[in-house]
């Protein structure tokens, strides 16, 4: 970068240069920040989407923290985003790992196992809804499995379970190319040198692979984790938030109050409160995954 | 820009290649176990996908039991009953232009500010307009969703046009930080040399830069197409035309009608999907390579 800098370094700046990033700039502003910021106004007052609103001060941040929905909405999508972000990165991590070892059709499994991402979720979600409410129990109506002849979203305290199944298997083709391409940037020679020096598979995963991969792996919790945090798609056509509210996401609380729900100015404040704590984790997050990258 | 996709192309396959060619025996020989493992877990991929097909083609009382087996005969008529439902044609032709003009319009704006922010990083006033499009990916986008359906209903750009615009600003977060990172590793002599010609800046970006970009803006623009495409949530509070609707949201608005037919149903969600299952799998190879470029960049 600095030889730019040096090879012209008292020439003007081409106007072109601002004229360029303007138009980016005052667009970003209108449709991002703009937004961000009367969203952030509106979370003080109790504006219901329509009609006449006043401001109430701190009212509906007090509010938040004591309203059961609220709190259940975010026991939820937090269990939920742990599992899964746990889930798929194991599996993904594995599929990736056999997907570079010496198996054949090797080009052809990459491409089946990345199909998922192609597909919309909603889509896929109408589908599996059908599969767990119809077909898992009639199969283990079939097999005399007890615990699975009733639909697993049925019940308030297995439809969550639906929702990380679908979501997992949506979001493994993702992680499992990323990891992929980071298992490819090592060289198969360390692996050569690690085996003629007797070390086990569980040994050459924990002190090559995994140390080598460490920059994929940090992308992947975090993307997969922000991800998670924010899910609608998978609900939406999977429980609706059913049954009750016990799958109701943060995303889908602030979409139902917010525009069916007259609650306009108070899920914005869900909403600031909601962007406070993405952006907490996602730093905590980067900074414990990158002490541990540089530890090695 | 063909060397450089070339060698792009070469340098992602070159892995699958080397292994092959390579004379070793240890490092040939085929782990056959593996592969039934791994081909066993992809009957996860294929099972939906299979389900989703034999479900679109049966009649209403061949429903029931597990729902894998077959159709005695393929009920056709569920196709052309969802596409009138639905107004297939129309969800098809507002999903495809709203994904074509997200991506073109993405491509050519996107890349353009990256160039000039990545050659002009040691500005203070690119360097912070960097940081503000990246300080973006922490933003959720509850956040914004109230906000922006008012102030598009308000801009009359609650319709095709308005997502097409939405996309390519929301991308813009993450696109800049992939293109910048490419743009800063290509060398500043090509553009040096076209301005001692007399080159202005933007015949410089467009004639030497965004050619050389070739890779990237295969990536960035696979990657708006998946999310354009597939997405539903931008498409569910923006649009306010039924007749605007987009696939994804097609289904879910005709979803308490397929209440009673299942079959119909899944021969919808089937049309819809098919699309993009179809240019994948021609463009298969192509597609993965170009997500992995963005991954190691």
């Amino acid at each position: 970068m600095s030889s730019p800098t040096l090879a012209r370094p008292a020439k003007k700046l081409p106007r072109a240069f601002y004229i360029m990033v303007l138009p980016a700039f005052a667009l970003f502003l209108i449709f991002h920040t703009v937004p961000v910021l009367t969203g952030i106004y509106y979370s003080f007052t109790n504006y219901a989407g329509y009609g006449e609103w006043s401001f109430i001060g701190l009212s509906n941040y007090i509010n938040l923290f004591r309203d059961e929905r609220i709190l259940n909405a975010y026991g939820f999508t937090f269990l939920f985003a742990i599992v899964s972000t746990v889930a798929v990165n194991i599996i993904a991590l594995s599929v990736a790992m056999a997907l570079n070892s010496r198996i054949k059709f090797k080009t052809g499994f990459r491409g089946i196992f990345f199909i998922p991402n192609i597909l919309s979720i909603l889509i896929v979600g109408y589908v599996f809804n059908y599969l767990f409410s119809n077909s898992v129990p009639a199969i283990a109506e079939a097999l005399g499995i007890n615990a699975l002849t009733s639909s697993i979203l049925a019940s308030g305290d297995t439809a969550w379970i639906g929702v990380v199944i679908l979501s997992v298997w949506q979001a493994a083709a993702f992680n499992i190319i990323i990891y992929l391409a980071g298992l490819q940037t090592i060289p198969g020679e360390l692996y050569e040198a690690a085996s003629l020096d007797g070390a086990s598979a569980w040994k050459q995963f924990s002190t090559i692979t995994f140390p080598l991969i460490g920059a994929f792996f940090t992308i992947n919790m975090v993307l997969s984790l922000k991800n998670f945090l924010q899910v609608f798609d998978q609900i939406i056509s999977l429980t609706g938030g059913g049954p009750g509210t016990s799958t109701e996401s943060i995303s889908v609380l602030i979409y139902r109050g917010g525009f069916q729900g007259g609650e306009y100015g108070y899920q914005t404040a869900n909403a600031v409160i909601y962007l406070f704590v993405i952006i907490a984790i996602s730093f905590i997050q980067l900074r414990i995954l990158q002490r541990r990258e540089a530890s090695f | 820009m063909t060397a450089t996709a070339y060698s792009a192309e070469r340098s992602t396959l070159g892995n699958d290649g080397r292994d092959s060619r390579v004379h070793r025996p240890d490092r040939r020989q085929i782990n056959w176990w593996l592969t039934a493992l791994v081909a066993v877990l992809s009957l996860t991929i294929f099972i939906p996908l299979y389900f989703t097909v034999v479900t679109a083609l049966k009649t209403p009382d061949e429903l029931g039991g597990s729902g894998f087996g077959l159709p005695d005969t393929p009920a056709w008529s569920n196709f052309a009953e969802a596409w009138t439902l639905t107004d297939f044609p129309q969800a098809l032709m507002n999903s495809a232009l709203i994904t074509v003009g997200a991506v073109l319009l993405t491509l050519l704006t996107n890349s353009m500010v990256a160039y000039a922010i990545a050659r002009n990083m040691h500005r203070k006033l690119f360097k912070g307009l960097y940081f503000y499009f990246i300080a973006a990916l922490f933003v959720p986008f509850p956040i914004i969703m109230l906000p922006v359906v008012k102030e598009t209903a308000l801009l009359g750009l609650d319709n095709q046009i308005g997502l097409i615009l939405l996309y390519t600003v929301y991308g813009l977060s993450f696109n800049i930080f992939v293109y910048v990172a490419y743009i800063r590793s290509i060398p500043m002599e090509l553009e040096e040399a076209a301005i001692t010609d007399g080159a202005s800046t933007w015949t410089v970006f467009w004639k030497v830069i965004f050619p050389l970009l070739g890779p990237m803006n295969a990536t960035v623009g696979i990657l708006t197409c998946l999310w354009a495409w597939n997405d539903f949530m931008l498409p569910l509070v923006i649009l306010s035309d039924p007749s605007a609707q987009t696939l994804p949201l097609a289904q879910y608005v005709f979803q308490g009608q397929f209440n009673t037919n299942y079959s119909v149903a899944f021969a919808s969600y089937l049309m819809a999907m098919a699309p993009l299952l179809l240019v994948y799998l021609f463009a298969q190879r192509w597609v993965i390579s170009g997500v992995m470029r963005g991954s190691t960049k």
